[in-house]
């Protein structure tokens, strides 16, 4: 083999270099990557101290949540308050119940939905309670 | 070759004779299945008859089942009344205005009593019924032809009795509409959250509880299902009920105790098109 050392030299860099970007993701973690640098930053709200589950859950999953409580309070019509960690009682319902403590649609569902490039079509029938919608469409 | 032309004849003979036979014979026993599947239907017509009215009747559904009866003269003597239950309902639901009758969107309307009650076709009905102004609803009916034309399942019977919608399943087919027999639906051509030509909203104001729909989706009265869980009457029987006393009676017609049970025992009801056997749980005294 020609240039052995140049070429094992070249090689160890590249699989350094690679393995590298790795290990730093790995060393961030789940939580730390959702946070660090371009967090859409969603504003929590003041004065509640815990949402109906867990933070990471409700990352994740809470559109899963919502097709849930969907589905159990039309179909099922199991209508009974939702009670938080910290005791507080909650509608399940997207308008009446997260609304209710997440006041500020702009500051904290769209925030991250933007930054997500997700456009969910809840919002062509729900509407944040203080800003009912805004008339444009002409017919 | 005489002998031959012998045994040919009679070859070609046996042979029509045997054709023409078994076509007789095969068409007498078609005739005959069909005989026999006639039988059998002429059989449970009989059957039917002897159980009276000529009607089949599904078992009566049993748990809690809602319905209201409407007592039209306590309307007619409170002109006005009818529109503000309308008005109530509307107004809470987020029911757009669209200004004109083809667009219309209604969960409560009134209506005159031959077009509520087409079935009552005699020529000579008094002033006092032609005059009135009769509450018309969604029957939510036991056996809800709307629900078996649903594709997607987005209409369905509750537990209680109420024909539901799943408004985020609805895809807009309008198959429960040429069903429904009653005229109890709606669909959304235009968005309802949009203005007409001069600039007016179709939702004049929104109800900050309650979401609107979007276009191309249908809608109808939900029997208030969000209240009557929580034990209280549907939004128009409340609002009748201020102005005149049980002029609509809400409640389980399967609780023997229930006002609606009793009421239905002791008075004469009708329902819209019983004829179609969609049994609607809404009843009328007129």
């Amino acid at each position: 083999m020609y240039d052995k050392g140049k070429v094992l030299i070249g090689l160890a860099i590249f699989v350094i270099a690679a393995l590298s970007i790795v290990g730093y993701n790995m060393s961030l973690g789940d939580s730390a990557t959702f946070r660090s640098e371009g967090n859409p930053g969603p504003e929590k709200p003041v004065g509640h101290k815990s949402c109906v589950k867990e933070t990471a859950y409700m990352q994740s999953s809470h559109m899963v949540l919502l097709n849930q409580w969907r589905d159990e309070v039309i179909r099922e019509g199991k209508r009974e308050l939702i009670v938080t960690p910290a005791g507080e009682k909650v509608e399940k319902s997207l308008q009446n119940g997260c609304l209710s403590c997440h006041i500020n649609k702009d500051k904290f569902c769209d925030r991250c939905h933007e930054y997500a490039n997700v456009a969910p079509y809840c919002w062509d029938c729900h509407f944040e309670p203080s800003k009912p919608p805004v008339h444009k469409e002409v017919h | 070759m005489d002998n031959t032309r012998r045994k040919f004849l009679k070859l070609a003979g046996i042979t029509a004779a045997a054709g023409v036979g078994t076509t007789l014979i095969g068409s007498k026993a078609m005739a005959n299945s069909h005989g026999g599947h006639d039988a059998p239907a002429a059989h449970g017509h009989n059957v039917h008859a002897e159980h009276g009215g000529g009607h089949h009747h599904p078992p009566e559904p049993t748990g809690t089942r809602y319905g209201i009866i409407i007592d039209a003269g306590k309307f007619h003597d409170n002109p006005g009344l009818a529109d503000q239950c309308q008005k109530v309902c509307h107004d809470y639901h987020n029911v757009p205005d669209y200004g004109n009758p083809k667009d219309e969107i209604k969960w409560i309307w009134t209506d005159k009593f031959p077009n509520v009650f087409p079935e009552h076709s005699h020529y000579r009905k008094d002033d006092r019924l032609l005059s009135m102004d009769i509450i018309a609803m969604c029957n939510h009916c036991d056996n809800p032809p709307c629900v078996r034309a649903c594709p997607t399942q987005a209409t369905f019977k509750n537990k209680d009795g109420a024909v539901m919608m799943d408004f985020h399943r609805c895809i807009g087919c309008r198959f429960c509409m040429a069903a429904c027999p009653y005229g109890a639906r709606s669909f959304n051509w235009r968005s309802p959250r949009g203005v007409d030509k001069e600039g007016h909203p179709f939702i004049k104001k929104y109800n900050p509880r309650f979401p609107s729909r979007m276009r191309g989706v249908v809608e109808k009265c939900s029997l208030c299902s969000w209240r009557t869980k929580k034990g209280l009457d549907p939004l128009c029987v409340e609002e009748a009920n201020k102005t005149a006393a049980d002029a609509m009676v809400f409640g389980d017609m399967n609780d023997k105790n229930s006002k609606i049970a009793k009421l239905l025992k002791s008075r004469f009801t009708i329902q819209r098109k019983p004829e179609l056997g969609t049994h609607p749980s809404i009843f009328y005294i007129i």
